[in-house]
């Protein structure tokens, strides 16, 4: 009898602990608010109108961290605010955001482009916060300096299989690609190749930037491409027709590969959300969060892109 | 005054039964209800594709040609099915004769220390998170594949060995407990008659025990066929069906976790991802029906 009454009390207890694991997600907002308000009025002095409320962005796992560091230095000058940023892939961001289900969709790519419905596309506005440029990387012994255009085309198709086809050793190239819906994919097929690759017998396919570069930095004869923020001394980054990968040349428009960090809201944003994305754009954190964390601001290029791939100098 | 303390506790009695049995009924619908809407929403997702003609099924259950993002895409999954079942059955080709061999040893060979041994180490084993076997795989067996032998270490023989190390314990604890549960005046009618172990363990113990053991490997398959990362790690993902062991390839779990994120929701590469979820699920029923079949064949 005393025991069977524990036990039902201890089921009881299960799930009412499950229960409010389950309801936490949602109130972990207004808990937040009510624990850091006399904060907020010290910090806040400034900036006039206080902000409240929660935003939640999911999407794009490339743009992920600068958009949590972001935050976080957004949430201590505004203690009103909680932000959540979420993984998930810049698929997930944009289906979420054009379902309303998340306040800000991140993206590494035009939703145009990923939306097969143009109308649903069409009600997102685009926030570009920040540039990624992508370099062709090569294994350290491959002995190749410089890849033209045409010659990468030939690389990546499979018409070109050994180094010394491009001047380099004598060695078979080991294509490491990213899977054909990646967004760093879709950003060096058509600013670098300028034409879509299908998969070849044999390439590697890796999902994440970290991976890639370990496994071309291993590999002999490897070949790939990675964001400028992950390039080390591990691999080769070869320069693109003549041009090196810099910072510097992508901000001068010299360097082609490069493509947007979007962050979409549907509609226009609320207070809140348009506070945090003109936050993202000042000074202060397009020169430092953003250079910190390896992408180049947005602000600076000196030339703009649209959805089609036009390049017009700002 | 007595009696009806007495009722009262009774009704006190009562009602505990009756939430006890409230709370269960509760408990036990929310699963079937989880559970059917689980299957409800795979398949229903799964089938999309073939339902509104946006490909035809043996196109995609037969198709060799993955290239969703071209510009007349395909969605031919058969490289994917035929990975998965690729690296699954030589996991199982690799890792049944050793987990056989370890349960024969724990049980039969040495029960007292070997058993002390071998069991904790092979829970152990269970309990490594699979990102860890992948990583390991990505830096320990890729690399010494890519020296010993041609390719570039990573591919299918790659993903089977570190499946293999990873459906061990599933294979050698169910062995174990078969062997155990066998009969002891089987084993020492065998020693009477004259038998030696070595005779004994391969005319008796394990022609009894083969549904049991056989048990095991069916879901240690099952866990093969299911496991996403660790083999995604270092599979190398190429939608190609490999004509070498040392080949990059993919696997259905590998694919689904390479895309499911960078697809949008509705979209005929999101759906034809679902299609190979809804692949997966069914052959997890499959494997639960061998291994019913199994137990009933098993006559220990």
């Amino acid at each position: 009898m005393q025991f069977r009454k524990s036990w039902i009390m201890a089921l009881a207890l299960t799930s009412v602990v499950a229960l409010s694991a389950c309801g936490n997600g949602g109130n972990k907002a207004t808990t937040n608010n009510g624990g850091n308000t006399p904060a907020a009025t010290n910090t806040e002095s400034g900036s006039g109108a206080k902000l409240s409320g929660s935003i939640l962005a999911s999407g794009s796992t490339a743009l992920q961290p600068l958009v949590e560091q972001v935050a976080e230095s957004f949430m201590n000058a505004n203690a009103g605010v909680d932000i959540q940023v979420q993984g998930g892939g810049s698929g997930t961001g944009l289906t979420q955001v054009s379902e309303k289900q998340v306040d800000i969709g991140n993206s590494d790519v035009f939703a145009e482009e990923k939306l097969k419905d143009a109308a649903k596309a069409a009600e997102l506005v685009d926030h570009q916060v920040a540039v990624v440029a992508i370099a062709a990387v090569s294994n350290p012994a491959a002995g190749v300096d410089s890849l033209t255009k045409q010659q990468l085309v030939d690389i990546f198709t499979g018409k070109i299989t050994n180094w010394k086809d491009v001047g380099g050793a004598d060695q078979a190239i080991q294509i490491i690609n990213r899977p054909a819906s990646s967004g760093t994919r879709a950003t060096f097929e058509s600013f670098a190749l300028g034409t879509k690759t299908e998969d070849q017998k044999g390439s590697i396919q890796e999902d994440s930037s970290g991976t890639v570069k370990k496994m071309i930095g291993e590999t002999p004869g490897a070949i790939g491409y990675l964001a400028l923020s992950y390039l080390d001394d591990s691999v080769k980054t070869l320069n693109y027709d003549g041009v090196e990968p810099s910072v510097d040349n992508v901000i001068a428009g010299k360097y082609p590969v490069w493509a947007y960090e979007h962050m979409y809201t549907n509609g226009e944003p609320n207070e809140t959300v348009k506070a945090f994305l003109d936050y993202f754009l000042t000074d202060e954190v397009q020169t430092g969060d953003v250079v910190e964390l390896g992408y180049i601001p947005a602000s600076k290029m000196q030339v703009s892109r649209d959805v089609a791939g036009t390049v017009t100098p700002k | 005054m007595r009696v009806k303390s007495k009722n009262s506790r009774l009704e006190k009695h009562h009602i505990e039964n009756l939430v006890g049995r409230i709370y269960m009924s509760f408990c036990v619908l929310l699963l079937v209800v989880i559970i059917v809407s689980m299957v409800y929403f795979v398949a229903s997702k799964g089938i999309a594709n073939f339902v509104n003609g946006e490909v035809k099924i043996s196109e995609f259950l037969l198709g060799t040609k993955w290239a969703p993002e071209a510009d007349t895409p395909s969605y031919g999954a058969f490289p994917f099915i035929s990975g998965s079942f690729l690296v699954t059955l030589l996991a199982a080709l690799i890792a049944s004769p050793l987990s056989i061999c370890a349960a024969l040893f724990m049980t039969e060979i040495v029960p007292g220390w070997g058993k002390k041994l071998l069991q904790p180490v092979i829970e152990l084993l269970s309990g490594i998170p699979s990102v860890v076997y992948g990583f390991v795989g990505l830096s320990v067996i890729v690399p010494f594949l890519r020296d010993t032998l041609p390719g570039q270490g990573i591919g299918v023989a790659a993903g089977a060995l570190v499946l293999s190390v990873m459906i061990l314990p599933t294979i050698t604890s169910v062995a174990a407990d078969a062997l155990a549960s066998l009969p002891q005046n089987l084993k020492e009618s065998s020693f009477a008659l004259g038998a030696t172990r070595w005779q004994t363990i391969s005319r008796v113990i394990l022609p009894t025990t083969f549904p049991a053991i056989m048990t095991g490997v069916v879901l240690g398959m099952a866990r093969a066929f299911g496991e996403a990362l660790a083999v995604q790690m270092v599979i190398g993902n190429a939608p190609f069906i490999p004509h070498s062991l040392f080949e990059s390839a993919s696997t259905l779990t590998s694919v689904i976790t390479l895309g499911m994120g960078n697809t949008t929701m509705g979209s005929p590469q999101n759906n034809a991802l679902w299609s190979m979820a809804l692949v997966l699920m069914l052959m997890t029923f499959v494997f639960v029906l061998l291994v019913r079949m199994l137990e009933r064949r098993n006559k220990i």
